[in-house]
C-alpha cells in the first residue's frame, strides 16, 4: 500500500521557488492541451495558435507589449500591496478611477494644449487611482473591514460610473450617440514609441521604469524591509516600531497610483478616447500576473508578457479555431491555480510512503 | 518489585531497540534503547535539541522512526498514527495544551474520544476520574476562564479516559506554581501505585530526583546514561546531560553608589483593560528599578506578563506619559523606536513571530530591532534610507561571536535556528547596543542549560555595568539565580518586590498564588 505524504521543508527551498512558476505554466499547457481535446479541436493546433503565432508577426509582438503595460504597472502595485498582506482586488476600480480622473483634460478642456498636458494627465490618473484606493485602506485602518470585499465592492461602483459618464454628461455630441468621449487632442496621446512599425506606446516603458523603481525599494530600502516584515508578521512588525495602519495607506497608495497610470496609459495610449470598456480585465489579470512573477517586480515584468500572450492567444485562437475568446479567462485561471498549487512545494515536499508494518501494528 | 525491574526479567511494558530518526542530514535520535516496565515513573533527561521530543513521537505514532523497532507487552509494533499510539494505551499530554478556549472541559474531551458519547456521560466520567486522582475539575468550565494547572488537569483527565497504560508527560510543571506541582506529583504517584507506567520528561531536576524511579539520559540523540536518580545530584545529572559541568552564575552584590539613585525604569499605577477575550487586564502596577540591580518577576504563564511586557516596550501606549518612565523621561505616549532610543532593549518571550520573523535572515532580524538606534550605521543613503548589508552582517558576526550562536549558514534564516541559539542572538542584538535599560520576558524558555548559563551571566554582567534589568520568567531557580529583588504577578497585579535574602520557594510560590497580597492587612490587622 502505498501513501501520499506533504512534508514541511524545515527551510523553504530556493529551487522550488524559482522552478514554480515554470511548473505552473507547463501543467497549464497540458490542462489546456486537455481542455482543446475535449473540445474537439486539435489541441497542438490549438496551442500554437494560443502561444506561438501572435510572437511570429511584427505587429502582433506591439500588441503584445500594450497588453502587458497595464498589467505589469498594476501588478507591480499589487505586489507591495500583497507583500504587505494588504489584499487589494480592486485594481480594477482604481485603473477606471484613474483613468477617468486622466481624462479630465482632454474631456473638458480639449483646447487646453501643450506638452504639459501629458504629464498632468498621468498626475491626474495617479491621484485617481490613490483617491479611490484610499476607501478600502482607511476602511480597514479604521473599522477593521476586510478589504478584500470593500476594495471588490468598489470595482462595480467605479465599472457603473463610468458607463453613467460617458453615455451622460461626458458623451461626444458629435459622436452618434455611441457611449464615447471626443477623441484626445495631439497632446494628450499617449505616443507610440516605434509608430512606424505597431501601436506599441509609453506606457509599456512607464511600467518597466516602475518595475525598476519598485523593485529598488523592495530589495534595498528600509521602507521595503517594513513591507516584508509586516507581510509576514504583523506583531514583529509592531515590535520593530512598523505601523502596519500606515503601511496599509502606503501600499494602497502605490498600487492605486500605478493602476490609475494603468488606466490612463490604456485611455490614452492604446485608445484615445475614455469609453465604457478601457479594460478587458486588466485589474484582475494583474492579480495573476503578481502572483506568477512571484511578487517580485522583475519577475512580473516576465510574467506580465505571458499573461499578455494570453490575451492575444485567445484572440487568435478565435479567429483560427473558433473557440471562443472566453477560454482566455480560463486559461487565466488555470495558470492562477498551478501557480498557487506550485507554490506548495517551496515550502513542502512530497514524500511516498509505502508501508509493509501496517499489518504488523494492526495484530498487536 | 523493583529488582524485578532492574534484573529485567520481567516483560517491559514498552521497548525501543536501537531507534533511530534521521532529519536529512541530522540524527535526531542515534540508535537509542529505551526499557519502560509497568508501574514506574520513568524520566527522560535532556538539555534542548537532545532528541526527547523526537523519541516520544516516534513511541506516540506522530513521527515514524528511519530504523529500530518498538515492542509493546512483548510484541513488535509499529505504531503508524497517534490514533493507534492510543488503541495501544500510550497515552500522551502535550506541553502545549491542545485545547479550544472558546468551548468547555467536557466538550474538549469529547472532541478528542472516537466514540460518541453523550455530553453528559463524559463529564460525569471526567468528574469521576478527577475525584480518584485528585484533579478537581468543572466539566461545564469554559476553557478560556480556567488557569493553565487546571487546563493541564483537563488533558492529563482527557489521558486518562483512553485508559493509558503509559502516559507521557512533557515538561509537566514548567507551567505550574510549586503548590500546583506538589499536587501533580500526588496524582502521579496515584497512578504509578495503580501499575500505570509514566514516562516523564523533564529537564527539572530536583524533580526528576524526588519522583522518578529511573532515568534515561539522551545527549545529541545518543542514551548517554541509565541511573537511579535519587541515588544521583542534581549536579551529577547535569554534568550526565551536558557532558560537562555547567556554568555557575557569578554575582556580585550590588553597588549602591548614592544613597537613593535615580531608578532607570519605573512604571506608576499602569492599569489597563484586556485587548481581547483571552488577554488580561492589568491593575495598578507599580515597579522601579535602579542601574546595577536585576528585579525578577515571578508568576504563572498567563497572569499579564505579555501585557506588561508590550505596555513597558511600548508596544502598547499608555494613557499617561508618567505611567512609563525610562531613564527620568515620561515614555508612556512614545512607541518602541521612540522608547529604544531613550536606551531602552527588549526581549519578548515569544522568539519566532515576535521577536523575530522566521523566515527572514538574521541580519534582517539584526535590522528589526535596531533601525531606529542604529540608524546611522545600519542605514545609507539619507532619505533612501538604504540597508547597509555589509554593516549589518558585521555586527552580526560580533554578535554571534559574543554570545556563541551556533548556526549551520552564513545568514541563516531565524527559523533554521535551534530555540536556544536564537534566543543567544537576539539577547546579544540587544546587548550590542549597551542598554541602559533591557526588559527580558522568559530568557531561558526551552533553552538548554549551557546556552541558558551564558544568557544569565550576561544579563548579571550588564547589570552589574550600570543597567537596570527587568527578567520576567516562570523559572523559579532561574530568579534566584539572577535577581537581587523578586516580585511575583497574579490576575494582572504585582506584588512588592522582596529582596533576594528575604526571599524564599515557599513565599515566592505563595506571592504567586495570590497570598501576598493579603498578607500586609492581615497583619496590620493582628498589629
Amino acid at each position: 500500500m502505498m501513501r501520499i505524504e506533504i512534508v514541511r521543508r524545515p527551510q523553504h527551498s530556493a529551487l522550488f521557488s524559482a522552478l514554480s512558476p515554470f511548473i505552473a505554466l507547463f501543467l497549464t499547457v497540458i490542462a489546456g492541451a486537455i481542455l482543446f481535446s475535449l473540445l474537439g479541436k486539435n489541441p497542438f493546433a490549438a496551442l500554437y495558435s494560443y502561444f506561438v503565432e501572435p510572437l511570429t508577426e511584427v505587429w502582433s509582438i506591439h500588441e503584445l507589449l500594450v497588453k502587458a503595460a497595464p498589467l505589469i504597472l498594476i501588478a507591480v502595485g499589487l505586489s507591495v500591496c500583497f507583500l504587505s498582506n494588504n489584499w487589494n482586488i480592486g485594481a480594477e476600480g482604481q485603473l477606471i478611477a484613474g483613468g477617468i480622473a486622466g481624462s479630465i483634460l482632454p474631456v473638458m478642456f480639449p483646447d487646453f494644449q501643450g506638452w504639459y498636458v501629458l504629464p498632468l494627465m498621468l498626475l491626474f490618473s495617479m491621484a485617481g487611482g490613490m483617491a479611490y484606493a484610499t476607501i478600502p485602506a482607511y476602511l480597514k485602518v479604521r473599522f477593521n473591514t476586510n478589504e478584500i470585499l470593500t476594495s471588490l465592492m468598489l470595482v462595480y461602483v467605479a465599472q457603473l460610473f463610468l458607463d453613467w459618464l460617458v453615455r451622460g454628461p461626458w458623451r461626444n455630441p458629435q459622436g452618434y450617440n455611441f457611449p464615447e468621449t471626443v477623441q484626445f487632442n495631439d497632446s494628450a496621446i499617449l505616443p507610440a514609441i516605434w509608430a512606424d512599425s505597431g501601436r506599441a506606446h509609453w506606457g509599456f516603458i512607464i511600467a518597466l521604469i516602475a518595475a525598476v523603481i519598485v523593485w529598488f525599494m523592495l530589495s534595498r530600502t528600509l521602507n521595503g524591509f517594513e513591507i516584508k516584515v509586516l507581510g509576514r508578521s504583523s506583531r514583529a512588525g509592531r515590535f520593530a516600531g512598523f505601523s502596519a495602519g500606515r503601511l496599509t495607506f502606503f501600499a494602497f497608495l502605490v498600487s492605486g497610483a500605478l493602476a490609475g497610470l494603468a488606466g490612463i496609459a490604456e485611455v490614452s495610449g492604446a485608445v484615445g478616447q475614455l469609453r465604457t470598456t478601457i479594460t478587458p480585465g486588466y485589474g484582475f489579470t494583474a492579480i495573476i500576473v503578481a502572483f506568477l512573477g512571484r511578487l517580485n517586480p522583475l519577475g512580473i515584468v516576465a510574467a506580465g508578457l505571458v499573461l499578455a500572450l494570453s490575451y492575444l492567444g485567445g484572440e487568435a485562437a478565435q479567429i483560427s479555431l473558433g473557440i471562443s475568446e472566453k477560454s482566455a479567462r480560463i486559461f487565466q485561471g488555470i495558470i492562477l491555480f498551478f501557480v498557487l498549487a506550485s507554490d506548495t512545494l517551496i515550502y513542502y515536499r512530497i514524500r511516498f510512503v509505502t508501508r509493509l508494518g501496517d499489518a504488523v501494528a494492526k495484530g498487536a | 518489585m523493583t529488582q524485578k525491574r532492574i534484573d529485567g526479567s520481567e516483560t517491559p511494558l514498552l521497548e525501543a531497540d536501537k531507534l533511530t530518526k534521521i532529519f536529512g542530514t541530522l540524527k535526531a535520535c542515534d540508535e537509542i534503547d529505551l526499557r519502560i516496565s509497568a508501574g514506574e515513573i520513568h524520566s527522560l533527561l535532556g538539555e534542548n535539541g537532545a532528541g526527547k521530543s523526537t523519541l516520544v513521537k516516534m513511541l506516540f505514532g506522530a513521527l515514524q522512526p528511519s530504523s529500530g523497532s518498538i515492542s509493546w507487552k512483548g510484541n513488535a509494533v509499529t505504531v503508524t498514527n497517534p490514533a493507534m499510539g492510543r488503541s495501544l494505551g500510550i497515552g500522551m499530554v502535550f506541553q502545549h495544551f491542545s485545547l479550544f478556549d472558546a468551548l468547555t472541559a467536557a466538550e474538549n474531551i469529547a472532541l478528542s474520544l472516537d466514540e460518541k458519547t453523550p455530553l453528559d456521560t463524559i463529564a460525569a466520567r471526567a468528574r469521576g476520574i478527577g475525584d480518584a486522582y485528585g484533579l478537581p475539575v468543572d466539566p461545564d468550565a469554559l476553557v478560556g476562564d480556567l488557569s493553565v494547572g487546571e487546563r493541564q488537569r483537563i488533558e492529563i483527565i482527557r489521558c486518562l479516559l483512553q485508559n493509558p497504560d503509559l502516559i507521557i508527560l512533557d515538561e509537566p510543571t514548567s507551567v505550574l506554581t510549586p503548590q500546583e506541582a506538589d499536587l501533580l506529583f500526588v496524582t502521579l504517584e496515584r497512578l504509578r501505585s495503580e501499575g500505570k507506567s509514566i514516562l516523564y520528561i523533564s529537564h527539572r531536576l530536583e524533580e526528576v530526583r524526588r519522583l522518578c524511579d529511573r532515568a534515561t539520559v539522551l545527549r545529541h540523540g545518543k542514551v548517554v546514561g541509565q541511573c537511579d536518580p535519587r541515588a544521583e545530584t542534581a549536579a551529577s545529572l547535569a554534568r550526565m546531560m551536558v557532558g560537562s559541568d555547567i556554568h555557575v552564575i557569578e554575582r556580585s552584590p550590588v553597588q549602591k553608589s548614592a544613597e537613593q539613585s535615580l531608578p532607570l525604569v519605573e512604571v506608576n499605577g499602569l492599569s489597563q483593560r484586556p485587548r481581547g477575550p483571552f488577554s488580561v487586564s492589568l491593575h495598578d502596577i507599580r515597579l522601579a528599578v535602579q542601574a546595577g540591580e536585576i528585579l525578577g518577576i515571578a508568576g504563572v504563564a498567563g497572569n499579564g506578563q505579555g501585557e506588561l511586557f508590550e505596555a513597558i516596550s511600548g508596544e502598547v501606549l499608555q494613557e499617561r506619559p508618567d505611567i512609563i518612565r525610562l531613564r527620568g523621561k515620561d515614555a508612556g505616549r512614545i512607541g518602541i523606536s521612540a522608547r529604544r532610543k531613550l536606551g531602552a532593549a527588549f526581549v519578548p518571550e515569544e522568539r519566532l513571530g515576535h521577536g523575530a520573523v522566521p523566515d527572514m535572515s538574521l541580519t534582517n532580524n539584526l535590522l528589526l530591532s535596531r533601525h531606529a538606534t542604529d540608524r546611522k550605521v545600519f542605514l545609507a543613503g539619507g532619505a533612501l534610507k538604504l540597508v547597509a548589508e555589509s554593516s549589518l552582517a558585521s555586527a552580526a558576526k560580533r554578535i554571534i561571536g559574543r554570545m556563541d550562536v551556533r548556526k549551520s549558514a552564513e545568514n541563516p534564516d531565524a527559523s533554521a535556528l535551534s530555540g536556544g541559539n536564537l534566543q543567544k542572538f537576539l539577547i546579544g542584538r540587544e546587548l550590542d547596543r549597551n542598554p541602559s535599560v533591557m526588559i527580558v520576558n522568559q530568557p531561558t524558555w526551552g533553552v538548554d542549560a549551557g546556552a541558558a548559563a551564558h544568557i544569565r551571566q550576561a544579563l548579571v554582567d550588564l547589570a552589574r555595568s550600570g543597567s537596570a534589568v527587568i527578567v520576567i520568567s516562570q523559572d523559579l531557580d532561574e530568579l534566584f539565580e539572577i535577581s537581587d529583588r523578586i516580585a511575583a504577578m497574579v490576575h494582572g497585579r504585582l506584588s512588592e518586590s522582596v529582596p533576594i535574602e528575604a526571599m524564599n520557594r515557599e513565599r515566592v510560590g505563595l506571592m504567586m498564588g495570590g497570598a501576598e497580597h493579603a498578607a500586609p492587612l492581615a497583619s496590620a490587622g493582628a498589629a
